[in-house]
C-alpha cells in the first residue's frame, strides 16, 4: 500500500469528485443505444414489452449502476487484479469445455449456484487488462525485441484456444483483433505486424481444416450466399431484403413487414439492427451509427487523456472490443461478413452481454476517472 | 522516465490514431453500405419484400357437372382427400416419401412420378403423391403430420362417374395434366388438377373447368398462412346437360353386352338428338381419375374388343347393304329407275368380263326397288349404279351425312370416306374403274362410315330429308348448345317415301329382318340390314366347305349391321347397330335394334322437356 500512496495525487479523491470525473457524454450516448435497443425489442416482440424489452430494461439499470460502480473503482485495483483475473477467467474456460451447458450447438455456459456464467464474456475483458498491465511494465526499446513478444502472445492465444474449443469462433475472433490491435498501439515493431499477416494468411487453410462443418458452411455461403437463398445463405438474404426494403424513411415503428412476419431470422438478438433499420430506414440506420460511433470517438478521447500507458491501453482496448463486435455485427447484416454468431452491443437481447459490455464501459471510465494516476512499473 | 513514458505516449497516439482511422473507415463503409442497400437497390429490395410478404394462391374452380337431359348426374364431383408434399420445405424428398409408406399406401410409381413433377415444378409448388385417401390414411397422416415436415393433406374434387361403364364413351374422363397439355397457365400446375382427356369431359374442357380463383395470402418465412388479404372465389365451370337418358343408355349397354363387340346409337330423327351411345366392351372411367394402374391400363390397351375404342363415333366399316338406301335415292334422283324399274336377278351379275355375285346365289327373280332393299338384291343396285355413276352415288352419301364428322360432340367422332372419281384421280392419279362403282353401289370398295354416320343417313331419309345432325351437349349452364333448324337436303318426298317403303318391308315378310319386327301395335319398325365384308371367302375355303360365315373364326367373320327406325307411320328414333364380326345383319344387328327400338318408344324420352340447367 505504501508503495501507492508515495508517487500519486490523485488516490484522495472523493466519491463525489470521482462522481463529476465521470465522461457522463458516454454513457448518454449509452443509454441513447440501449433506448434504441429497448424500442427495437418492443417492436420485434410484435409490440409487446413481453418477452424481451421488459428483462433489457431492468438488466440495463442494474448494468447502469454496476457501471458506475466500476467506474469509480480505483484503478490500482484494477491493475493489481488482471493477472489473477486473466488466471481465474483461464480456469473457468477450461471448465466449461470440460462441463459446459450446450445452447445452440456449443458449450458456453457455466452454471454456478444457478447462476449462468459465460466465461467468454470474461476473457475478452481480462486479456486486454493483461495484456495493457504488460505492455505497461516494459519499456519501449524491449517491447520492439521479438523475444518480448512471446509472453503477451501466450496471453492471447490460451483464451483463444480454449473459446474456440468450445465453439466459439466470433468471441475467439473478436479477442484476437482486440489483442492485434493492442500489440500495435502497445508498440510492437511494424515489421513484426507485416510477417504476422503473412503468417495469418498461411494459418487460413490449416485453421479450416480444424472448423466445424456449419462453420465451414458459413463461410461458404458467406462467399456465395445466392448459391443457397433458402437453405443456410437465408439468413443474409433475408436480413438483406428487410434492409433494402426499408428504404430512406423505413417502414414505419412496429410496421417492418419481413420482420414481423418471421422472414428475418434471430431478430432479436444478432440481426437487430436489420430490424431497427427496417422499421426506420437509412435514417434511423444512420443515427444509430453516429451514436455508434460517438460512443467510439469518446473512447479514443478517454485513451488519449490518460497519463498512465495501462489505462491508455485498457481504455483503448476496450474501446476497439466493442467497435470490433459493433463492425462485425453490422457488417453480417449487411451481407458484408460472413454470419458469425456476434450480437450488436447493448442492443441486442441477452443478460450476460449487456452486463459484460457495461462492465467493460466501467472500466473505460475508471481510466477516465483515473486518468492522472500513476502507476508502478513492474510487479 | 519522463521522457520514456513521453516517448510511450507517443507512440501510442499516433499508432492508436491509424487504428481509430480504419475504424472511422470501417463505420464509413457501413454506412454507404447501408446506403446502398437502402436506395441505390431499394426498389429492388422492395419488390422481393413484397413478394416475401404476399403469396398469390389459386383456388381451383369445381368442375363443372355432366348431366343426362333429366338431370340425373353421369358426371360428378367427390370429395377427395390427396397427400401433397412441398419439395423445398423436405430435406430428403426421397426419404420423406418412402416414409409415407408407414402411413398409408403408395407405390414406387407414384413416388418416381412425384420426384419427377417435384423437378419440373417450382420447389415452393406442392406435388401430388397420392390421391383417394382413406379414413383411416388420412387419420394416420394428421396425427404424424410432426414428424413429416413439408407433408400435406389438401381436400380437392375427385371426379366420379356413377353410371360407370355404361357412359364411359359418352362423358370420357378427366385425368392429370400431361407434358403436352401444359401451356402456361399455373392452374394446370396445380398439384392433382386434372382435366378432360377424352369425350364430352375433353369436349367440353374449357366450359366444364370453370374459372380460378386467387387468394392473396401474407405468408411467413415458412409459407404459413398468417392471414388472407383479398380473395376472388373460383367460379364452378358449366353445368353440361346431355341428350342422353342415362336408364337407356344403361339398357342399351346391357343389350350390346351379350356380344362379343358391339356398338349402337339411338338418336331422334327429328332434333339430332343421341338417346344413347353404347360400345360394348366398354370401361369405367372411374379408375382413370385417380390414375391408372399400369396393368389395368395393359389390359385394356391389349383386349383385342378394343374397349377403349369408341366404335359408334369413331369406328369406320364399309356400310354394306346398309348403303343400298342411299344409292337408291341416287338412282331415283338421277332418274335412272322409278318406282316401276324392276330387274331380274339371277344371283350374279356379269359386267366388263368381271362376274359381281349376288348374296344369294339363286338369285331374286325379278325385283323393284321396295322389293330389292326389302331382300336386300345386290345385281338390282349393281345393275343401276353403272348408270348412275359414281359421282352421283357420293354426292347423295355426302348429302346425308357420310364422310363427315357432322360436328359431332365426341372428340373421337371420325369423318370416315366417300370415294369418287375425283378422289381417285388426284389422290392415286387413276381413273376411276366402272366396277368399283359396282362394289360401292352396295357398300364395299373404298367407302368407310361410322354406326353414327349411318344413323345419320336414316334419320335424314325418314325425317323427310332435313339435314339433322347428331348432338350430345344441349344446355351449358342454361345456353343452349345444339342446332334446331335444319337445311333441307333438296331430295324428293316421293324419293323418300319410296325408299321407307322399302325399309318397312324389310321387316315385313319376305324381307331380310322380317324375323327381327317389332309386332307391338303402333310401334313397328322400318330399317335395313347389312353386312360389311371383312374377308371374303376364298376359292380354297370354298372347296374345303366353308360356306357360312359362322365357319369362320370371329376375328375374320363379317361384321353385323343395321339401321332402323320406329314408329313406321311417324318415324321418331333411330338406330344404327353394328356387332363386329357378328357375320350377319339380320341375324346378329337386327334383333338389337328391335329391342332398343322397341324400348326407346315405350321409355320415350322425347316426351318430356329436356332439363335446362
Amino acid at each position: 500500500m505504501s508503495l501507492f500512496k508515495s508517487s500519486f495525487h490523485s488516490d484522495d479523491m472523493t466519491f463525489l469528485g470521482k462522481i463529476s470525473q465521470i465522461a457522463w457524454g458516454q454513457i448518454f450516448f449509452l443509454c441513447v443505444l440501449a433506448s434504441i435497443g429497448f424500442l427495437s425489442l418492443y417492436s420485434a416482440a410484435g409490440g409487446s414489452i413481453k418477452p424481451w424489452a421488459e428483462p433489457q430494461i431492468l438488466r440495463f439499470c442494474f448494468a447502469l449502476c454496476l457501471m458506475v460502480l466500476v467506474a469509480i473503482t480505483d484503478i490500482r485495483w484494477i491493475y493489481r487484479l488482471a493477472y489473477p483475473f486473466h488466471a481465474l477467467v483461464i480456469f473457468l474456460l477450461l471448465l466449461v469445455d470440460v462441463f459446459g451447458h450446450i445452447g445452440m450447438g456449443a458449450q458456453r455456459w457455466l452454471d454456478i449456484g444457478g447462476m449462468k456464467i459465460q466465461p467468454s464474456e470474461l476473457a475478452k475483458i481480462s486479456t486486454i487488462l493483461c495484456l495493457a498491465r504488460f505492455f505497461h511494465g516494459k519499456e519501449l526499446y524491449e517491447i520492439k525485441q521479438f523475444k518480448t513478444l512471446l509472453i503477451p502472445v501466450a496471453m492471447m492465444v490460451v483464451p483463444v484456444g480454449l473459446v474456440v474449443a468450445q465453439p466459439d469462433l466470433g468471441t475467439g475472433m473478436a479477442i484476437i483483433f482486440c489483442g492485434v490491435a493492442m500489440l500495435f498501439a502497445g508498440g510492437v515493431a511494424m515489421w513484426l505486424f507485416l510477417a504476422g499477416i503473412g503468417v495469418a494468411l498461411a494459418a487460413i487453410p490449416i485453421a479450416w481444416q480444424f472448423m466445424h462443418d456449419y462453420q465451414q458452411k458459413r463461410v461458404l455461403i458467406f462467399l456465395n450466399p445466392e448459391s443457397d437463398p433458402l437453405g443456410a445463405g437465408f439468413h443474409i438474404s433475408q436480413s438483406k431484403i428487410a434492409l433494402g426494403s426499408g428504404g430512406v424513411f423505413g417502414k414505419g415503428y412496429l410496421k417492418g413487414t419481413q420482420s414481423h412476419l418471421n422472414f428475418l431470422p434471430e431478430k432479436h438478438t444478432d440481426f437487430i439492427f436489420t430490424l431497427w433499420a427496417e422499421e426506420w430506414g437509412l435514417m434511423g440506420g444512420l443515427f444509430l451509427l453516429m451514436i455508434l460511433g460517438l460512443i467510439i470517438l469518446y473512447g479514443y478521447w478517454i485513451s488519449f487523456r490518460c497519463r498512465s500507458q495501462f489505462a491508455r491501453l485498457v481504455a483503448f482496448g476496450l474501446t476497439i472490443n466493442f467497435s470490433v463486435y459493433v463492425l462485425i455485427n453490422i457488417g453480417m447484416v449487411m451481407g458484408l461478413l460472413p454470419v458469425v454468431g456476434i450480437p450488436l452491443p447493448m442492443m441486442s437481447y441477452g443478460g450476460t452481454a449487456m452486463i459484460s459490455v457495461m462492465i467493460a464501459f466501467g472500466i473505460i471510465q475508471s481510466c477516465n476517472v483515473h486518468r492522472d494516476s500513476r502507476l508502478p512499473k513492474g510487479l | 522516465m519522463i521522457e520514456r513514458d513521453q516517448e510511450k505516449s507517443e507512440s501510442f497516439t499516433r499508432r492508436a490514431f491509424i487504428i481509430g482511422a480504419l475504424q472511422g473507415i470501417a463505420l464509413s463503409a457501413l454506412s454507404l453500405r447501408l446506403g446502398w442497400l437502402q436506395i441505390i437497390e431499394g426498389e429492388k429490395y422492395r419488390t422481393l419484400a413484397e413478394n416475401n410478404r404476399i403469396n398469390t394462391r389459386i383456388l381451383p374452380p369445381s368442375r363443372g357437372q355432366i348431366v343426362d337431359r333429366f338431370g340425373v348426374p353421369l358426371a360428378t364431383n367427390l370429395q377427395n382427400f390427396q397427400i401433397l408434399v412441398i419439395p423445398e420445405q423436405v430435406e430428403d424428398l426421397e426419404k420423406t416419401l418412402h416414409d409415407l409408406k408407414t402411413y398409408m399406401a403408395v407405390d414406387d410409381a407414384s413416388i418416381s412420378k412425384a420426384i419427377k413433377m417435384a423437378k419440373r415444378n417450382p420447389r415452393y409448388m406442392p406435388v401430388e403423391v397420392r390421391g383417394k385417401l382413406n379414413w383411416d390414411e388420412v387419420s394416420a397422416i394428421e396425427l404424424n403430420l410432426a414428424k413429416l415436415p413439408g407433408v400435406s393433406i389438401q381436400q380437392g374434387d375427385l371426379r366420379s362417374y356413377p353410371y360407370k361403364d355404361a357412359t364411359g364413351h359418352i362423358v370420357g374422363y378427366v385425368g392429370r395434366v400431361s407434358e403436352e397439355d401444359m401451356n402456361g397457365d399455373p392452374l394446370l400446375s396445380m398439384p392433382g388438377f386434372q382435366i378432360g382427356k377424352s369425350g364430352i369431359e375433353k369436349k367440353y374442357e374449357d366450359g366444364l373447368r370453370g374459372i380460378p380463383g386467387k387468394a392473396e395470402v401474407e405468408v411467413n418465412v415458412h409459407g404459413r398462412a398468417v392471414r388472407e388479404l383479398a380473395r376472388s372465389a373460383s367460379t364452378q365451370g358449366a353445368r353440361l346437360v346431355l341428350s342422353i337418358d342415362a336408364e337407356y343408355q344403361r339398357f342399351v349397354q346391357q343389350r350390346l353386352s351379350t356380344e362379343r363387340s358391339a356398338a349402337a346409337i339411338v338418336m331422334d330423327a327429328v332434333t339430332g338428338a343421341v338417346y344413347a351411345l353404347a360400345n360394348h366392351p366398354s370401361f369405367d372411367p372411374n379408375v382413370f381419375t385417380g390414375g391408372i394402374s399400369a396393368m389395368d391400363w395393359e389390359q385394356l390397351r391389349d383386349d383385342p374388343a378394343n374397349p377403349l375404342n369408341n366404335k359408334v363415333a369413331g369406328g369406320l366399316y364399309p356400310p354394306g347393304s346398309t348403303f343400298k338406301l342411299c344409292t337408291a335415292l341416287a338412282g331415283l334422283e338421277a332418274g335412272v329407275i322409278d318406282e316401276h324399274t324392276s330387274a331380274s336377278c339371277p344371283g350374279h351379275y356379269d359386267f366388263g368380263g368381271n362376274r359381281f355375285h349376288c348374296w344369294k346365289s339363286g338369285g331374286h327373280g325379278t325385283v323393284n326397288v321396295v322389293r330389292a332393299l326389302a331382300q336386300s338384291c345386290d345385281v338390282f343396285f349393281y345393275k343401276m349404279s353403272t348408270q348412275v355413276g359414281i359421282d352421283r352415288i357420293a354426292d347423295m352419301a355426302r348429302r346425308l351425312g357420310l364422310g363427315s364428322d357432322l360436328d359431332f360432340d365426341l372428340p373421337e367422332t371420325k369423318a370416315g370416306f366417300v370415294a369418287d372419281t375425283a378422289w381417285k384421280r388426284k389422290q392415286k392419279n387413276k381413273t376411276w374403274h366402272p366396277g368399283e362403282t359396282i362394289n360401292a353401289s352396295i357398300g364395299q370398295g373404298y367407302m368407310l362410315a361410322s354406326p353414327l354416320q349411318l344413323a345419320t343417313m336414316t334419320a335424314r331419309i325418314v325425317n323427310g330429308g332435313k339435314a339433322v345432325k347428331p348432338w350430345l351437349a344441349g344446355y351449358e349452364d342454361g345456353k343452349r348448345i345444339y342446332q334446331v333448324d335444319n337445311d333441307d337436303l333438296g331430295i324428293d318426298s316421293f324419293h323418300l317415301d319410296l325408299v321407307r317403303r322399302g325399309m318397312e318391308a324389310v321387316l315385313q315378310s319376305g324381307g331380310t329382318a322380317y324375323a327381327a319386327r317389332i309386332t307391338e301395335n303402333g310401334m313397328e319398325m322400318g330399317g335395313k340390314t347389312g353386312t360389311s365384308q371383312v374377308k371374303r371367302i376364298t376359292k380354297a375355303e370354298r372347296a374345303q366347305g366353308v360356306r357360312r360365315q359362322e365357319d369362320m373364326v370371329w376375328h375374320l367373320r363379317h361384321h353385323a349391321l343395321f339401321v332402323g327406325y320406329a314408329p313406321i307411320s311417324e318415324p321418331r328414333s333411330v338406330c344404327s347397330v353394328i356387332v363386329e364380326h357378328g357375320a350377319s345383319g339380320s341375324g346378329a344387328a337386327a334383333p338389337i335394334a328391335h329391342d332398343i327400338l322397341l324400348e326407346v318408344q315405350k321409355r320415350n324420352p322425347a316426351i318430356k322437356a329436356m332439363e335446362k340447367v
